[in-house]
This record gives C-alpha cells, structure tokens and sequence, in this order.
C-alpha cells in the first residue's frame, strides 16, 4: 500500500482559543449517530459555531476573514475527552489539514496522525505569536516543515515545533496507515498469540 | 530492578517493532459498541479483511439505546445503528450481548460482569472510557476507529510504550467520601492534562481496601486526567471476584489465578513518577466548570478568576463560569438543580445503586426536579429489582429506566433541556455534554446525586443524611 508523504502542509492559520477542548466540542454526540463518516465535516465545533436558535456565533470559524483557513492553532490539551474518531474526521472534512497547538490528547492526537493530518507542538509564546500574526493579517501562508520540525510564514517566522517521532516517520515516510505493516506480520501475530495461552 | 504491572504486561503481548518505532501491540480482549465500530467494519470490508479472532471480540450496544423500551428507538439513526451492529456481528462471527440476552449494558460494565476483564492482559475498545477495566489489573486502552479496524484485522495496534506514574493513597475515607470523591481528587491534583504520556497504577491500602466496583470507578475516570489508562494490581479480591464468571475458565483455577497475580508490580518495580496523598485530605467532591479538573470539595467556594494564579487560568476560570452562569467566589454548597443522573459507567453499579438507596430511603426528590436512576447493565438492573432497591427509587420520585449510557452523553433520548444543571454521577462536564449546547453538569459521587436530587440544590450528603 503506497501512501502519500506527508513532509510539508502549507495554508492559512486559523485560532480557536481556550485550553482543554474537548472532542465533545469538536463533535458533539449526537452528530455521531451515523454509520459512515461522511459528512461530519458541517457539524464540526456546531455547538459554538451557532447558539440554541440557530444563528451564527461570533466564532473564529465563523470570522470571514479566516474563511478557507486549512491550519488550526490552539492552546493546551487539544483533543481531550473522548475517543472518537469522528473528531479529526470532522475537522479533516471541514477543510483542516494540520492542527498546531501548545499540546494535545494523546487518543486524539494518535488518531489525526492515522488520517494523515499532523499535530504539531508549539510553546505557548509561540502560538500567541503565531495568532497575532494571522490576526493581524490572515492571508498569510503558514507552513508546517516536518522534516525540519519548523513552522514558518510568509511573514518571516521561523518557530520550533515537537512531535512524536514515530508520527513524523509514520507521516513522512508514508506509512501514517499501518494496517500493511500490522497483517504483514501475522505470523508473529499468531506466534504470540499461542504463547499467551489465553487467546485460543 | 523489578517491573511494573504496566511492563509485564506491555511486554507479554509485544509482537514486535514497527518501522515508525512504535510496538505491535497484541491485544487479548476486543470491545466493540455500536457509535465507533460501524465505520471500522466498513473499512474491514472495502479491504476485503475478516476479523482476526472472532472469539476474542465482544459486542453489546450502549451509547444509543432508549432507557424507555429499550429495543424501540423512536429515532430511525438509533435503530440504524443497532441494525449494523447485529449484522456485522452476525457477518463477522463476533459474540454480541444484544438486548434480548439479559446481559446487555455498558461495554465497560458488561466485560467485568461476564468476567471477560481479566488481569494481566489487554484491552482495547473504541471508548475512552476502557481504563474502568484497570481495575482487574489489565492494561485497557480507548482507541479510534481506525484503531478498531487494526484490531478486528489483526488482533494488534500501532501504540508507543507509556511511563508509569504510581499514585499512592494511604489511610483511611472519612465517612461520605467516596472513590469517585478519589478520582475527582485526584484529577484537580494533578490536572487534566497531568496524565498525558502516563499509565496511572492506583495503590496504597485505600485501593487495596477498596471492591472491585470501587476500583472500577477509580480507573475509568483515568483519561479525565489525560491518562490513557489506569490500573490497580490484581489481589484476592480480584480473583474472588472473578471466580465462577461466565467467561472465566474454571477447569485448572487455581493456576490462572497465580498467573494472574504474578502480573502485579513487583516490590523494587521502577516507576516514571510516584505521588502520594493522604485520603484523609480527600472531602466529598464535586465539578464547578466545564472541565473534570475543575473541582472543589462540597465546603469550598467557587473558584475566583481575581484570584487566579495566571492569566491562562484567569480566562479558563472566566470562560467556565460564564458557562456554567455560577457567581465567583462563592459556595459551591446551595447551587440549584434541574436534574439527577445517576448511572454511567463510572457510577452505573450494584454497589452504587445499594449505597444511594441506603440513604434515599425514606426521603423524596425535590419539587422541580427530574430524577433518573439509570442500571449500567440489564444484569445489575435485575440485581437491583431482586432487592427492591428499584422500589426505594420510585418511592422517592426517580424514574427507574433500562440499561444504557444515557444521560452520561445524551445519545438516546435522555437529554437536558436549555441550561438546566443537573447533578451527575457521570465522568465529564464538558460544555454540551448531556446533550443541551447550553446544559450544565456538575459531578459527584451516587449519594451526593442523591443528596442534591432531595434538596434541590447541590448539598453535602454529609448533613442531609446526617453521615458521621
């Protein structure tokens, strides 16, 4: 199975404040009655997007100004709570194709990396540096290098970013999706099992 | 130097090294529901897969399931939904607890009950919520559904090694606290992300005291601090516990249970990181925010942004009270209520309904509030029905329902209304939560939900029911 590398992501930023949000924000339950992920891409941050009657919020997804945006910058612990995959897919469909934030839920976080969509860590300096920057002018082309673990604009930043290293090989050598490599192994797979004695 | 139970574990079930440096993970036992499988099954079909070890995989539905005739959704997604779970279950061979069984319920109540949660091996189910099987001494991890699709394929997922954070509790509970008093202890210990990267092992003579349902409440609120998952280690009480379950083998017992202990940590095992807390310290406690970290014990004050220790936690603090339309600064004792969940997988259990009925009997809920008791399994429903606990309930003006996660994340019908604020006994008070974009939840321990559900107002169970 030959995947895409995924080695650079370039794109305009967009920032959705606050620490600790969870994937219950980011998808809420009751968009996840479905038996496909298609179309999860609309419900994706609804409950913020619109209040109770409908209308639009005063979102930053909603802001005009960072429409098309395909880089999500956050803050601490994005991606919390819940395990469900219906939140990266959410934001993949929406247009989102990598998310800088100062940290990340490790489901989460193991799940974008699955979908090809990268999570990068920033400190918290640089986020705000990196909001200001697109706050002050949100046509700016934001690229992720992760060969170089470096985040740079068109505005001329240049700023430091981590990763686990088993996600940037997995990205950017092109086996983000290791179902292959899992049932390749199916020898060793049934060795083990045998050795468990509980499996059979 | 000895090893944890976390890396006899971990190294038990390594197959190998994958080539991005993570280990294949061979994973024993296999939970599936109906919300996160659907989409894995279509994946194992477009890839012409079948699942690895069809006996190793069990199903039951959960999440969508009314709490009011159980097997008719009103909602045609919901029926859908239950609809792809018994024909992938039939399509695939898998085990399935449907309705009909009498052994339905949450995933993470059914496993233990079924005695299909066993110490010294892995699980791994598309919830995050799978650490509540920590508690038998299993390494249990919440997955996506990709990962599920690895699993039903190949019995193994992609996974990085975790460390080890010990988390020592020595001493004695006052009366009226709980272990979900623990766990909310410590998760505004140590934070909501304090976890991340970590395994949790909960030990200290608080565990070792504690029943298996009370270490079950403990482990299953793990990811609320960010970890992945927690576990306490396996003793006489989890093979007492265990003895004589449906799926447990009986035919040479006594060395499956020495198999089993001698998956617990070793004396000189090394450990990441060891915190220790005196379960004296721990009061009853309860959520005032929007995150599980955002606890007080019942006799402190809502938390004051002016007196924040840093402008992030300023604006967290001021952006959760905005929601939760609470006033700073003030008794957290008092706040009214709209609602009273008791159930979920945290809270969902015999022990559970047995000590809030102790102390709701005789007493009624208060004017103006909804009060629901929903059984986390058709088995502890029957459980509770056969002592009449479901009577003390009704007596008291809760509805008595059916087995399901229900108002714990709102997927069937039992939602809040607007803003109402209901006193839960769930794991999360995430903004929306229980299924209103502008519900409020503030979480507790069953007999604190009790309490509140009299009095109206979130209260110390300690006075109402005059605890000492």
């Amino acid at each position: 199975m030959s995947l895409e590398k995924v080695i650079k992501v370039s794109g305009r930023g967009v920032f959705v404040p606050g620490a600790d949000i969870d994937t219950d924000r980011i998808i809420p339950a009751r968009f996840m009655k479905c038996v496909t992920f298609d179309g999860l891409g609309e419900f994706a941050f609804y409950d913020v997007r619109f209040d109770p009657s409908g209308n639009r919020t005063n979102h930053p997804l909603n802001d005009a100004r960072f429409q098309g945006a395909s880089i999500l910058l956050a803050g601490m612990n994005f991606g919390c709570g819940s395990s469900r995959e219906h939140a990266p897919q959410s934001l993949r469909k929406y247009g989102f194709n990598a998310v800088i934030a100062e940290s990340f839920a490790e489901i989460f976080n193991g799940n974008c990396t699955t979908l090809a969509m990268p999570c990068v860590v920033a400190s918290a300096d640089d986020v705000a540096i990196l909001r200001a920057a697109i706050e002050a002018d949100p046509q700016i082309e934001i690229t992720i290098d992760l060969e170089k673990l470096l985040v740079t604009t068109s505005a001329g930043h240049e700023i430091p970013v981590t990763m686990p290293d088993s996600a940037r090989d997995s990205l950017t050598a092109g086996r983000w999706d290791p179902i292959q490599e899992l049932l390749d192994n199916n020898a060793k797979i049934e060795e083990r099992a045998k050795a468990l004695g509980y499996v059979a | 130097m000895g090893k944890s139970l976390f890396q006899k574990v971990w190294d038990s079930h390594s197959v190998g090294t994958l080539a991005d440096g993570r280990t294949q993970l061979f994973i024993g036992t296999h939970l599936i529901h109906e919300v996160t499988s659907p989409q894995a099954f279509g994946m194992l079909r477009d890839l012409g897969l079948k699942v690895k070890y069809p006996s190793r995989t069990f199903a039951t539905v959960d999440h969508i399931v009314p709490t009011i005739n159980q097997d008719a959704p009103q909602d045609p997604l919901a029926a859908e939904m239950m609809q792809a779970l018994q024909k992938n279950c039939d399509d695939f061979g898998v085990t399935y607890f449907d309705l009909r069984s009498g052994k339905q319920g949450i995933v993470h109540v059914v496993g233990p009950e079924q005695g299909i949660t066993q110490p010294g091996t892995t699980i791994a189910c598309g919830d995050s919520h799978t650490a509540t099987h920590g508690a038998f001494g299993a390494i249990a991890f919440g997955i996506g559904t990709t990962q599920v699709r690895d699993v039903l394929a190949t019995q193994t997922m992609a996974l990085e090694p975790l460390k080890v954070r010990r988390i020592e509790v020595t001493g004695d509970l006052r009366p009226g606290v709980y272990a979900k008093d623990v766990i909310l202890h410590i998760i505004r210990l140590l934070g909501a992300k304090g976890g991340i990267g970590y395994a949790y092992e909960y030990a200290g003579d608080l565990f070792d005291r504690m029943s298996m349902e009370e270490r079950m409440t403990v482990c299953n609120m793990s990811i609320e601090g960010g970890a992945r998952c927690g576990y306490v280690n396996p003793d006489a009480k989890t093979i007492a516990y265990l003895s004589g379950r449906p799926y447990v083998d009986m035919s040479d017992f006594d060395a499956t249970a020495l198999r089993w202990l001698s998956f617990a940590s070793d004396a000189d095992a090394h450990y990441d990181d060891i915190v220790r807390i005196n379960a004296s310290d721990i009061e009853p406690t309860v959520t005032w925010g929007i995150s599980p970290d955002h606890g007080v014990a019942i006799s402190e004050n809502i938390p004051d942004p002016a007196h924040a220790s840093s402008e992030i936690d300023k604006q967290s603090i001021e952006e959760a009270l905005a929601y939760m339309k609470l006033p700073a600064g003030t008794p957290i004792k008092g706040v009214k209520i709209d609602v009273a969940f008791l159930g979920s997988c945290t809270n969902g259990r015999l022990s559970d309904f047995r000590e809030a009925a102790k102390y709701l009997k005789g007493h009624h809920v208060a004017a103006g509030v909804q009060a629901i008791a929903v059984p986390g399994s058709q088995i502890v429903a029957i459980q509770c029905e056969k002592e009449g606990l479901d009577q003390v309930f009704r007596d008291a003006g809760f509805e008595w329902r059916a087995a399901g996660c229900s108002m714990c994340l709102a997927m069937n019908p039992d939602k809040l209304v607007g803003d109402q604020l209901c006193a839960s006994s769930s794991n999360r008070n995430f903004k929306g939560r229980q299924g209103s974009s502008t519900g409020r939840t503030v979480l507790m321990s069953p007999v604190m939900v009790v309490a509140a559900a009299v009095k109206g107002y979130v209260a110390d169970a300690r006075e109402v029911f005059g605890m000492d």
